[in-house]
């Protein structure tokens, strides 16, 4: 393939006609289509909306892929932007994530990008020029063409699963971006959206938010034929997606006409609108011959009150007549008793004005059915899917099935709830302005969440209570509600699940329950701010090269032995490498970091952060641990995904091996240390479309300096750039390093956040020892303060503390067969391991030395005292060892023998010598205290 | 090996003969190793404890072994190796690495050392003669990729180990104990050593993430204890093919022990050094002195074997000098005593000599300067004098600073020794003062 960027070519963009509309309040123009002509040339390329095109990227091998969603630019037509649904490239998924595919991946393949937080909005500027992108259906081979300039996409991507896609997502979805209209009424003040026009807006939005940044649950669902989609717009086609797994052809395209449809504004909506109404009828009508006569005279009062209204209320029809849909085909037919109810519900809503009274009304409607029909309508609810079930699948249907189906029944209503709630925001968002929109949108949603989960639990009657104070829907009752909602999805989609075969049964609920909460969230936070900040892609990991295999450690044929007794099970526990649960007596410097990272993830900013402190106590785990918190956190969505670097100083070669391998760790590239450190630069200096905060974690940083100390330089003045998202921390020993080996610039980089990990004190070294033990009763009390205080005393090591308190553990197994023993470790045992330990060999081995080495130690002794040096030569030394040898009677040595035993002396380190080419020159000196020679010898 | 067995009790003395020294020498050379490791027998359960730990549960290591040079550390952790390689369940999954700290002398060889032993390169062909520091990752990630449970333990043993410690930043080191500190893949180092004070060699962090563990070889053996390994290691077992030979030479090895002198021999031995390796040296060199017209060792043998031992090299090195060398020595000698040691150049030695050719006023030892420069050279190369300061091409080598380094013991042993050597010049040597 050729690039543009390849051949270093001005590229020029222009519009092409007449701006297609004016957006008022955010003074923008949308075109149709845009010009890139490159400089020199005459040929010019025109990208349409609706088209694939190819996006400048970090790698010019592979530009990342997108389809124009919409284009536009500001009134001095300097900016020029775009919004784009994007594709992952089969390099842009990680490596571990491409086992999921289950095949070797197309080369050409790419993944149509359902992740969330991605920023859909880029710069005409980084347009490179428009590709073809085949949509593959199902199991439809790849075709075998040369054509290297295709794409093939044939699944969707949601950064943690693969999914079918559904060729009317694709195809459809997009399209009618390209006709929106002009929308004078876009900058009215708040008011009911009950007129037609306002609608447009609403369609409008959606367009530019909601499709390109596919929410990734909603597009999951999408995808499985779940009818969960909770947008004005979207809702039209994912009720047409819903059935999509048995939808033929005629089918999609029929959804897509209406789809279209929703977006047209005015006549051909007048159109449109007797067709709903019709089909409503008509679905009246089945539903009275399903429900016959358990349907109740509210449903109907419900139904009866839908139908009518249509006409003044135009979006309602159109979010309902795709239910039409799915009354014929029965696999989802249960549904539709809901959504009548659902109306029922959301109707007060559109057609009060958002204002305080508008709660007050809907409550009205709701306080009036509540006590009439409220009793009997959810059992009615129940009571209907199970018959379908019943008549639908006869065979397949056991008792205990029908059981089954019928339990999860209740939680429809709360996803038509959301339907509804997600589908009401929306109006306000466009025709308010920001705040009040929030406001707004999160009175109107958390009312009708409650209202419906009213209706939901009606047995809880505690609820009416609960009416009250929905009038001031604080965040909290917001959170909960959503949360309450969240549940029901989870269980909702079990029920699905036991419901439908359909293929990914597991993975899809796995999904459902992971992906609910934040779907909820980022969507009502989409509504309410707008993205700044680049955030996509959960992983960048973009290896070009080919993967590398993995070496490891061969396993093991024979199981390795569990622990068998008390004592075993303790050594096991005692171990350093044994993860424990929890990380004691280090909560507050637990806290500090993870709000410190947190934050900062938050934020999305950067930072940096020093952490010092003796080994052992704890600095590395802790981290880890918050590490693995935060992971936690991000897994279930409480904050955004991020990255986990960790680079060792100690474990690298070289100081510049740290970009290496922060590039291999972040994006699976091998590069020269050089090479590295240019392209982090580059990639920490640079927004990026799809950017997540990166956390790296440098131990042993006082391995990083350098003579110019520009591997800390650039790990601290990353962090400051505006678009790297880089949190540092960085650990090291000494508490004043920054201002022992760093010059200036860099100590300030670092920045003043430290924190110092002071060394354990006996309490805390006793609980820690207690809580790995974990109630193994191994140890007496005695022996374990014994332990503490001792390493506490010396050094506060935590890993000292747990190999004393490991060898303690041993010795007592050996002495088990002593009688007297209790089985437990007691003093005794830990004095032995802590002498074993602390206790020098030197006197020991002075003591088992040979006779004449005992007198040359002597000798070197005297000849000290001699000089009134701790220092002399071995000639010297040798004088008087020959004098000691005649005192003591021993036949006097021969210089070489001599030298031999001063070598022996030197070898232990009892003596430091120069080195032995100097014979009889080498200076000696001791390197234990006279005193302990003195004293060893004495004894002997 | 049948006609051996029926003349079971009639092999010619020759053989028996060749095969004592065979037997034996395997035995002093370590060849063999001792059925069980004697006086350490509580540092052998505990080592093999440790190690089975390793490889049967998958519990990770490190200890140290410390003891003197010759004390048998290495002897221990070979024992306790062949003993733990009899179970089954280790012999199938330990894996081992041997490292020595005079071989691999830094990091990089020790890597590609430790890639080649654990057949990684295997798994992947060109990886270990990539550069350093894909080295260091690569295994890094192997032994991270391993957990306790599933993956083969491997022992690294590093003997020398405080070589190791001289390393840039300690890296192995550190890695390596960190990996046995954390749940990786389980591995036990061990580290042979005979320097006390291994420990402070270790970096803080290092050492923090050593186990602490040490297993001091300070064996102190009685001489009745020297005496007896010294009997043991040169009889010859039972299942020798000629039972009279063997009977007779135990027999002449009692004797030889019981012998006052050399009892002497030993003690003075056993005085000197309490190690097993020099005594084993003193051994093999009677052991080679046996031949068939003398099937046993005799006191003369050990006696002459010690004397070999026991020879001075640098006294030794004095036989083999001319008159006039010696003559320079001896001047060296006499300026020594009168400066109390300081330098001395060669004009002062030069001027030193001609004083006593002066005052015995015979011109036999009358030589030119050259010659004379030359002799002093000679002496240097040999060792016998070295320059003070290593900065020769400075200064004239006539006016360069030089030490003896001898001590007058073996000048005046040398000069007892040496064949025909002038008595004015052994008078000279004598005189206290020039």
């Amino acid at each position: 393939m050729k690039y543009f960027t390849r051949l270093r070519v001005r590229r020029v963009y222009e519009w092409r006609g007449k701006p297609l509309s004016f957006n008022r309040k955010l003074k923008t123009y949308e075109y149709g289509s845009l010009a890139i002509s490159v400089e020199g040339l005459p040929r010019s390329t025109v990208i349409k909306t609706g088209q694939h095109i190819l996006i400048e990227g970090e790698d010019e091998d592979s530009p990342y892929v997108a389809k124009v969603v919409r284009l536009f630019g500001d009134e001095s037509g300097k900016q020029k932007k775009a919004v784009v649904q994007w594709f992952v490239r089969v390099s842009e998924v990680p490596v571990s994530k491409l086992k999921l595919l289950g095949r070797e991946p197309h080369p050409q393949e790419i993944f149509y990008y359902q992740g969330r937080s991605c920023d859909d909005e880029v710069d005409a500027g980084s347009i490179l020029e428009p590709v073809q992108v085949k949509h593959l259906i199902g199991e439809a081979p790849f075709p075998d063409s040369g054509d290297r300039d295709t794409l093939y996409v044939k699944l969707s991507w949601d950064s943690k699963t693969f999914k079918m896609l559904d060729s009317a997502l694709v195809e459809s979805e997009l399209a009618p971006a390209i006709s929106t209209p002009p929308c004078p009424k876009a900058s009215l003040p708040p008011s009911p959206p009950c007129s037609p026009p306002a609608v447009a807006p609403a369609s409008r939005v959606p367009a530019r938010r909601a499709l390109p940044t596919p929410d990734l649950t909603i597009m999951r669902r999408a995808a499985q034929g779940e009818v969960r989609y909770n947008r004005a717009t979207m809702s039209a086609e994912v009720e047409s997606l819903h059935s999509a797994t048995k939808m033929s052809a005629s089918k999609c395209l029929s959804a897509k006409r209406r789809n279209a449809s929703v977006r047209t504004p005015g006549v051909r909506k007048k159109l449109e609108l007797s067709n709903p109404e019709k089909k409503s009828m008509i679905s009246e009508d089945i539903l009275s011959q399903l429900l016959d006569e358990e349907l109740e005279s509210e449903v109907m009062w419900a139904v009866g009150r839908l139908s009518a209204s249509p006409p003044q209320d135009p979006p309602l029809t159109h979010s309902l007549t795709p239910l039409k849909k799915p009354h014929t085909a029965p696999g989802t037919f249960h549904l539709k008793p809901s959504t009548l109810v659902l109306h029922k519900v959301s109707l007060p809503d559109r057609n009060s004005p958002p204002s305080s009274a508008s709660p007050q009304q809907g409550d009205d409607v709701m306080e009036a059915g509540l006590p009439t029909g409220s009793g009997k309508t959810p059992r009615k609810r129940n009571a209907t899917p199970t018959r379908q079930y019943a008549t639908r699948d006869q065979k397949a249907t056991t008792p205990s099935r029908k059981k089954e189906s019928e339990t999860p029944k209740e939680p429809f209503l709360g996803v038509l709830a959301e339907v509804d709630n997600e589908k009401s925001p929306m109006l306000p968002v466009t025709v308010t302005p920001r705040s009040s929109k929030r406001k707004s949108a999160q009175l109107v949603s958390s009312r009708i969440r409650q209202q419906l989960n009213l209706l939901d639990n009606l047995q809880d009657l505690n609820s009416d209570g609960e009416d009250e104070e929905e009038f001031v829907p604080s965040k909290k009752e917001l959170q909960s509600s959503s949360d309450d909602d969240g549940e029901e999805e989870e269980e909702e989609a079990a029920g699905l699940d036991s419901d439908e075969e359909v293929p990914f049964k597991k993975g899809r609920y796995a999904a459902a329950v992971s992906g609910t909460p934040r779907s909820k969230q980022r969507t009502r936070s989409s509504t309410t701010t707008p993205r700044k900040t680049p955030n996509k892609k959960i992983t960048p990991g973009t290896p070009r090269t080919p993967h590398r295999a993995i070496p490891s450690i061969p396993s093991r044929s024979l199981p390795a032995r569990q622990p068998a007794n008390v004592l075993e099970e303790a050594r096991t526990r005692l171990h350093v490498s044994s993860v424990p649960e929890s990380l004691p007596c280090r909560e507050q410097e637990f806290q500090d970091i993870y709000s410190f990272v947190e934050s900062k993830i938050v934020d999305g900013t950067g930072g940096c952060m020093y952490i010092s402190g003796v080994p052992g106590t704890g600095k590395t785990a802790t981290v880890q641990e918050v590490m693995r918190c935060l992971q936690h956190a991000a897994d279930v969505d409480e904050i955004s995904p991020f990255h986990f670097i960790e680079i060792n100083g100690m474990k690298m070669t070289d100081p510049h091996q740290a970009y290496v391998q922060i590039l291999q760790k972040l994006t699976g590239q091998k590069a020269t240390a050089d090479h590295a450190a240019a392209l982090l630069e580059k990639r920490f200096s640079n927004p990026a479309p799809r950017k997540e905060t990166t956390v790296l974690l440098v131990d042993e940083l006082d391995l990083l300096w350098t003579r110019k100390q520009n591997v800390m330089y650039n790990l601290f003045d990353w962090p400051t750039r505006r678009h790297a998202r880089l949190v540092v921390l960085t650990i090291a020993n000494t508490m004043d390093l920054p201002e022992r080996i760093m010059i200036n610039r860099v100590a300030s980089r670092l920045g003043l956040t430290r924190m110092s990990f002071q060394p354990y004190s006996f309490k805390q070294l006793q609980q820690i020892i207690m809580s790995r033990l974990n109630k193994v009763k191994a140890f007496e009390e005695d022996a374990l303060q014994l332990v503490s205080r001792k390493v506490a005393a010396l050094s506060g090591d935590a890993r000292r503390c747990l190999d004393i308190c490991r060898r303690a553990t041993e010795i007592c197994e050996h002495s088990a067969a002593d009688p007297s023993a209790t089985g437990l470790v007691g003093m005794s045992h830990v004095m032995e391991a802590l002498n074993e330990m602390f206790s020098s060999a030197y006197i020991t081995a002075i003591k088992c030395a040979s006779v004449q080495e005992q007198l040359f130690l002597r000798a070197v002794i005297a000849e000290f005292r001699r000089l009134g040096l701790e220092e002399a030569t071995f000639q010297q030394v040798f004088v008087q060892h020959q004098a000691l040898c005649r005192v003591e009677g021993l036949q006097p040595l021969g210089v070489s023998e001599g030298l031999a035993v001063c070598q022996r002396l030197g070898a232990c380190r009892l003596l430091l010598l120069e080195p032995s080419r100097l014979g009889v020159l080498q200076r000696v000196r001791l390197n234990v205290s006279q005193d302990d020679v003195l004293y060893a010898l004495k004894a002997d | 090996m049948s006609k051996r067995k029926i003349t079971k009790t009639n092999v010619p003395v020759g053989e028996c003969i060749s095969q004592v020294q065979e037997m034996l020498r395997e035995r002093l050379c370590h060849q063999r190793l001792p059925d069980r490791p004697e006086g350490v027998e509580a540092q052998h359960k505990h080592l093999l404890e440790l190690l089975k730990r390793t490889a049967v549960h998958g519990e990770s290591n490190s200890v140290l072994i410390v003891g003197p040079r010759g004390a048998g550390k290495t002897m221990l952790l070979r024992c306790v190796l062949r003993d733990l390689l009899e179970e089954k369940e280790a012999q199938k999954s330990l894996l081992q690495v041997h490292l020595n700290g005079l071989l691999q002398t830094d990091d990089r060889i020790a890597l590609k050392e430790i890639t080649r032993q654990l057949h990684l390169e295997n798994v992947v062909e060109d990886k270990v003669f990539g550069s350093f520091a894909e080295n260091l990752c690569f295994l890094l990630e192997a032994l991270k990729k391993g957990d306790r449970s599933s993956s083969r333990p491997v022992l690294f043993v590093l003997d020398e180990f405080d070589l190791f410690a001289h390393h840039k930043n300690q890296t192995l080191l550190y890695n390596l104990l960190d990996i046995s500190q954390s749940a990786q893949a389980p591995i036990a180092v061990v580290g042979i050593t005979c320097r006390l004070d291994v420990l402070e060699l270790l970096e803080k962090r290092v050492k923090s993430r050593f186990s602490h563990r040490q297993i001091h070889l300070l064996s102190n053996p009685t001489f009745t204890e020297y005496l007896d390994r010294v009997r043991t290691q040169l009889s010859l077992p039972d299942d020798f093919p000629d039972d009279k030979f063997a009977l007779d030479w135990n027999a002449s090895i009692e004797t030889l022990c019981e012998d006052k002198s050399v009892e002497d021999v030993l003690q003075r031995h056993f005085n000197s050094s309490k190690d097993f390796r020099s005594m084993h040296m003193l051994l093999m060199l009677c052991l080679s002195r046996v031949s068939v017209a003398k099937p046993a060792i005799k006191p003369a043998d050990l006696l002459e074997a010690s004397r070999l031992c026991l020879a001075d090299a640098n006294a030794n090195m004095l036989h083999g000098l001319s008159i006039l060398e010696l003559c320079l020595i001896i001047a060296m000698k006499h300026l020594n005593d009168v400066y109390e040691g300081d330098p001395f150049n060669l004009q002062m030695v030069h001027n030193e000599f001609k004083k006593f050719l002066q005052r015995k006023s015979n011109s036999m030892y009358n030589f030119e300067q050259p010659v004379i420069l030359k002799a002093f050279e000679h002496l240097q190369q040999l060792e016998l004098i070295r320059p003070v300061d290593s900065s020769s091409a400075k200064t004239q080598r006539e006016y360069q600073l030089m030490r003896l380094m001898l001590d007058h013991s073996q000048i005046m042993e040398a000069l007892q020794k040496y064949p025909q050597c002038p008595t004015d010049v052994k008078q000279w040597a004598m005189s206290a003062f020039g």
